[in-house]
């Protein structure tokens, strides 16, 4: 037997989890590094994930499986195709910039007893969604992927309610008010889209006996699992909820705002950059796979909702008052951009949907944790509390710009490549929606700017005198950031070498092919 | 004699002790009436018992009587403290669980 | 050969890196980096074009194919360079023209501190510019296309901590954004109409296509066109962009980067060719513009913002050329050259004057300048004559050919396009004569300012007059030198292709009409502002007048419609998102706290009340176990 490579992928930052979490109270720094070697190791090892892969091999490669809870057929199955090895790239990538972005947002209070430890708390619990959602990204097995799904909220909740903005903390009861109400609100709105997914997954055991993603879905192409048109369509929307909830999709988005715009930059990255991630590639690989007629039943109505999230995400940033929350509400917009690709069900926009998954994550961190050394620095999240910082701090500024410029798709930087394939599949299945979906470009333009334009130029604003540039261990988060959107902007090959073998399959899950160019046709 | 009678027997004791539980404050005479009750309900295992010519209700009244006996050291334990938090036998004035 | 072409863009590219990244230490030399990166890529492309006229004519298209970019099934998007006649011209321009202005430059920016970066902008832009004009295929253009209108972006809010520039700077990026929709769709209907689009399959397939899809894409094309180059209606950045430094008024918003517009309609000019109707609206654009951006010029004050009033009205001119098919591809290409040198030329005058002005831009308040510049009033009264179409100069030449070429089209389109552009020509004679006037002739208008420093006249140093002279060179001779043989018709005819049309009147009426108009326009302002003083304060003028000032009421517009009605779109939704969406949740949250509310009644903590409960409950489920035995 091989070594298990994808187990160890997401073993490795769980033990790294345990590791930091009982490292003593006074050892601070130590779990901080701790914290970053076991992610950087991650990173190692999904980088050979990477390499190891074969983009012209089987659909899924690097196989593990386990028997579980053998009474219920549940077995510990794990395996990657090109999307989960994107995406799992993607998260690896991610956390070191992460945790490195909030290396003192969790330092305790001078106020608290010696004996508190929220720091080893913060660093344990990144670790752990990491593992989890590594672990999502590889299972195959329908009931495995469900308990991650669910398990992840725990350790988010705790992110999200226990660990404020540096700024607010311990100062302001209104704010720990919110930050509670935040959490709560991101708990019971993805419980509830777990809950119907549980009976979804109950439900497709019944039917189809199994929980194993490879069986069902050969079962269902050979033709020996016949389902009910009524029942494929109601067991796809149970586990569709779910994932638009996750997703979000418009109207399930108001948790995202909240648990954004309360929670610390870094975990609020993990939200949108991560976490969120699981729920449009759970819709590539379960809802497509798993119930592909359902899915071309529910398209339309789906790519509508969509387009609202699109243009409505993006209206409602430019009309937000917090950096942050206007950051959430592109972040909206962005994903029904992606929701869009998946759906228009041809393969430059699944390809391009898989792409905006992993460079809305680049482009979002940086934007955002970049945002966030800008709101420690002032201790405000309100727009108009800031102005004129690019004179006092350029680079700040500089790199702002330039994850601004990449949430827009300026072409040149990774997120252009991957909105500009997901208009073309829109555009040629659905011409109608893929120009409506266009606007979108010029809204993106809107909010960015203003943004930029009321933050970073104009007259220098009051206690933004003496705001220091960016620190060494601020650049080393933001300019490797920038640098790999440069390179995938300019160079996805890579990438799109790997995605697109399992847009193919899925293609063919689905029986869709592209429409054919009129000059094509005509002939 | 009919074994019936002790069904008859079981069953004003359990109803004596269901009042008393019911009825009386003092958390005490409360905790004697749950006794008298678990006996009540003793008394009928064993008249089955009887009845069906089978141990089964023996046995059980066995382990009934065990968990009695854990349930009095526990019960006198929690009334002692809560006596001596209180001042007060009195079952109504511990009605701390309301929220 | 072909293996220098990426060699063009990579020069500035490398040195708006190495400049933007540099940091502070390169403060002091940065300025000679961006130069010496500019004329780099110049003297590439000198080298390539040398090699280019050893060639024969239909040898001349190079093509380098660096990598494949966006490999997706069934989508192929290289980044792949094509240089034929037409990207050498604008190879050329760019390259030299940008070289000039970064000349300029270091005397121009010799006191901001922040020199450094705007040679490194300057850089990106020739790099996004040259992007643009060398891409082989609409994808790749469509990043030079975004990224020229960053660097504009970057370059007019260059004086940031100023309001008025970074508003000016994003309105900018966000009109541009609008035309790069079209551009965009435009790219999606040719993915799937040709299924491809890059340039040479593109051309090739549009004989399988359907008219009604040309028409499309041609629009879409349009309207990209429209928002890069400041045509009607997506004209109503160019004024404010103003507000960015002379020089990049000069290179981005005279010189080159507004022409691109005119760039994508004559390159894809087979896509227009078999689109009859797009070609009838690009014609309509740009008449419109070039009476608007006349009529704009006409009563601006701001000496910028009247020349960007002209720079609209010439790129008008150019539009419509191009619009006339075959006709006029090659003249609006050449007028678009010989307007590269009279309009940078008279930018860079226009930057001197201000530079020697305590950077005043009002025109009344100059007057008499002639004495105290003497060398920027000849450059930059030579710019004039080209510009106004003086017998001899560039502007003659290019000009003439356009409104030939209008008449040309024929029929009444013929006649009403030839005499837009014959009026066209006289309202320019008219504004330029108004700034000249204003500006160099009668007596000195200036007062101290508010601080009571009175402006010292002076003329600018030789690193900013040396390209002013070169300009000047160029717009005197460029026009000359092209017509005399009809060289660069010969020069760009295997690209475009050229056809003559039949003019209904002859070249030598359609010559001396222009002259008469030339004669009424200028005649016409010296009668308003060289007989008599002109005051310092504006007088209120008339409808038209006023309207003109406010840009014609666009931006009024534009304030009522778009930006108020988008400021209450978003805050009304803002409004729904909280109340309705969120609404529902918070309410449903709500309600279970309070039906859980009264529920908590029931636990009243008495143990008694739990116990009736249960054996309430005991009692209830026996009675129903017997009841169901019963049954």
């Amino acid at each position: 037997m091989s070594f298990p490579l994808l187990t160890a992928t997401a073993a490795l930052p769980a033990i790294g989890a345990i590791v930091t979490a009982a490292v003593p109270a006074a050892q601070r720094t130590a779990a901080k590094w701790l914290a970053l070697f076991f992610s950087l190791g991650t990173l190692v090892l999904a980088g050979i994930v990477f390499v190891r892969f074969e983009p012209g091999g089987d659909r899924y490669q690097l196989t593990e499986s386990h028997a579980w809870i053998a009474d219920f057929g549940v077995r510990y199955e794990l395996g990657v195709d090109g999307i989960g090895v994107a995406l799992l790239a993607l998260t690896a990538l991610l956390i070191p910039f992460v945790i490195l972005a909030g290396w003192h947002d969790a330092d305790p209070l001078e106020t608290k007893s010696s004996r508190w430890r929220p720091t080893q708390g913060f660093f344990a619990l990144i670790l752990m969604v990491e593992a989890m959602v590594i672990l999502s990204f590889e299972a195959t097995d329908v009931f495995l992927f469900y308990i991650l799904f669910e398990a992840m909220l725990i350790p988010m909740y705790f992110l999200i309610g226990g660990f404020g903005d540096r700024a607010h903390a311990g100062t302001d009861e209104n704010a720990a008010a919110q930050r509670s109400y935040a959490a709560v609100k991101f708990l019971l709105y993805n419980l509830a889209g777990g809950l119907i997914m549980l009976a979804a997954v109950i439900g497709l055991y019944v039917v189809a006996g199994s929980f194993s993603l490879s069986e069902i879905a050969e079962a269902r192409a050979n033709g020996s699992l016949e389902m009910a048109s009524s029942t494929e369509r109601w067991l796809f929307l149970g586990f569709f909820f779910a994932f638009a909830v996750k997703a979000p999709l418009w109207p399930l988005h108001t948790w995202l705002p909240n648990a954004m715009g309360e929670a610390t930059t870094p975990v609020a990255v993990l939200i949108t950059a991560v976490v969120d991630k699981v729920g449009t590639f759970a819709m590539l690989r379960f809802c497509l796979q798993l119930f592909p007629e359902a899915s071309k039943w529910a398209t339309p109505v789906i790519l509508v909702l969509a387009l609202i999230s699109i243009i409505y995400g993006a209206l409602l940033a430019v009309g937000q008052r917090d950096i942050k929350r206007l950051i959430a509400y592109a972040s909206i917009s962005h994903f029904g951009f992606i929701v869009l690709g998946i759906f228009a069900m041809t393969s430059q926009g699944q390809s391009g949907a898989t792409l905006y998954m992993v460079n809305h994550g680049l482009s979002t961190a940086a934007l955002m944790l970049v945002a966030g050394f800008l709101i420690t620095r002032r201790g405000s999240r309100l727009i108009a509390d800031y102005g004129g910082v690019q004179k006092v701090a350029p680079v700040l500024a500089g790199t702002f710009l330039i994850g601004g410029l990449a949430t827009l798709s300026l072409p040149g930087l990774a997120p252009f490549v991957s909105e500009f394939l997901v208009l073309v599949g829109a555009f040629s299945a659905y011409p109608v929606v893929g120009v409506i979906a266009t606007l979108g470009i010029v809204l993106a333009a809107l909010y960015v700017l203003v943004l930029y334009q009321r933050t970073m130029t104009g007259p220098v604003g009051e206690k933004i005198g003496g705001m220091p540039d960016l620190r060494v261990r601020e650049l080393a988060v933001a300019l490797p950031l920038i640098a790999v959107l440069i390179f995938l902007g300019v160079f996805p090959k890579p990438l799109t070498e790997v995605v697109n073998p399992a847009v193919q399959h899925t293609m063919q899950d689905v029986q869709k092919k592209d429409p054919q160019p009129e000059v094509e046709a005509a002939k | 004699m009919n074994p019936v009678n002790y069904l008859y027997l079981a069953a004003l004791l359990f109803t004596i002790g269901a009042s008393g539980v019911l009825i009386r404050r003092n958390a005490i005479v409360v905790f004697m009436c749950i006794e008298l009750m678990l006996n009540a309900c003793n008394l009928t295992l064993v008249a089955f018992s009887r009845m069906h010519g089978n141990l089964d209700g023996q046995i059980i009244a066995f382990f009934t009587m065990v968990v009695a006996a854990a349930e009095v050291v526990v019960g006198l334990a929690i009334i002692v403290s809560l006596f001596r938090s209180r001042h007060s036998a009195s079952v109504d004035d511990a009605s701390l669980m309301k929220l | 050969m072909e293996n220098l072409i990426a060699l063009l863009v990579a020069a500035p590219l490398l040195g708006a890196a190495v400049l933007l990244c540099g940091g502070r230490r390169l403060d002091r030399a940065g300025h000679w980096i961006g130069t010496l990166f500019a004329a780099a890529s110049f003297v590439v492309g000198v080298v390539l074009f040398v090699d280019m006229l050893g060639r024969g004519a239909d040898d001349r298209t190079l093509h380098q194919k660096l990598f494949s970019w966006i490999p997706v099934e069934g989508f192929q998007a290289d980044v792949a360079f094509q240089l034929d006649q037409l990207s050498m011209t604008f190879v050329l321009l760019i390259t030299g023209v940008g070289t000039l202005i970064h000349i300029y430059s270091i005397g121009y920016m010799e006191h901001d501190e922040r020199r450094r970066r705007f040679f490194g902008y300057l850089n990106l832009f020739l790099a996004a510019m040259l992007i643009l004009v060398i891409a082989d295929n609409y994808l790749l253009l469509y990043v030079g296309w975004e990224g020229v209108g960053l660097a504009s972006y970057l370059l007019i809010g260059f004086w940031q901590h100023k309001p008025s520039a970074a508003t000016a700077a994003k309105k900018a990026f966000l009109v541009n954004r609008v035309g790069d929709m079209g551009l965009s769709i435009a790219i999606m209907l040719m993915f799937t109409t040709f299924g491809t689009f890059a340039f040479g399959p593109a051309f090739e397939a549009t004989g399988d296509t359907s008219e009604g899809k040309l028409t499309a894409i041609g629009l879409m094309l349009l309207l990209a066109a429209c928002g890069k180059s400041a045509q009607v209606p997506l004209q109503s950045w160019l004024g404010d962009a103003m507000e960015g430094p002379t020089p990049v008024s000069a290179l981005i918003h005279a010189a080159t980067m507004v022409t691109a517009g005119v760039y994508l309609i004559v390159r894809s000019g087979a896509i227009f060719n078999a689109a009859p109707d797009a070609q009838l609206v690009v014609v309509i654009v740009g008449a419109v513009t070039l009476l608007f951006g006349a009529i704009v010029g006409c009563a601006k004050d701001d000496i910028k913002k009247a020349l960007a009033g002209s720079t609209m009205s010439q790129i008008g001119y150019m539009i419509l050329a191009a619009g006339l098919g075959p006709i006029g591809y090659v003249f609006a290409i050449m007028h678009l050259v010989t307007h590269g040198f009279f309009k940078a030329g008279l930018f860079l005058g226009a930057g001197s004057v201000m530079h020697g002005m305590n950077d005043e831009v009002d025109m009344r308040k100059y007057g008499g300048l002639r004495k105290f510049m003497p060398v920027t009033f000849v450059t930059f009264g030579l710019g004039y004559l080209a510009i106004i179409g003086f017998p001899g100069l560039s502007g003659f030449f290019s000009k003439d050919m356009i409104i030939e070429a209008a008449f040309a089209k024929g029929g009444t389109e013929g006649w009403i396009l030839g005499c837009v552009t014959l009026l066209g020509a006289a309202i320019t004679a008219f504004y330029m004569t108004r700034v000249m006037l204003l500006t160099f002739f009668g007596e000195k208008r200036w007062q101290p300012d508010a601080e009571g420093h009175e402006p010292h006249p002076h003329e600018s140093p030789k690193s900013m007059t040396i390209p002013m002279i070169v300009l000047a060179f160029g717009s005197v001779f460029a026009g000359g030198f092209f017509s005399i043989g009809d060289r660069f018709m010969h020069w760009l005819e295997p690209v475009t292709g050229h056809d003559h049309g039949h003019a209904p009147v002859s070249a030598t009426t359609v010559t001396a009409a222009t002259m008469v108009v030339l004669v009424i326009g200028v005649a016409i302002a010296w009668t308003m502002y060289g007989r008599k003083p002109v005051p310092v304060v504006a007088p209120r003028g008339s409808l038209l007048t006023r309207a003109a000032r406010r840009d014609l009421l666009q931006d009024d517009f534009n304030h009522v419609v778009l930006v108020r009605g988008g400021e209450h779109l978003t805050r009304s939704l803002v409004y729904v998102d909280h109340t309705l969406v969120d609404g529902v949740v918070n309410g449903t949250a709500a309600s279970m706290g309070g039906l859980s509310g009264r529920l908590r009644k029931l636990q009243n903590g008495y143990a008694r009340s739990y116990a009736v409960s249960m054996f309430g409950g005991a009692a209830v489920l026996i009675a129903a176990t017997l009841l169901m035995r019963a049954v």
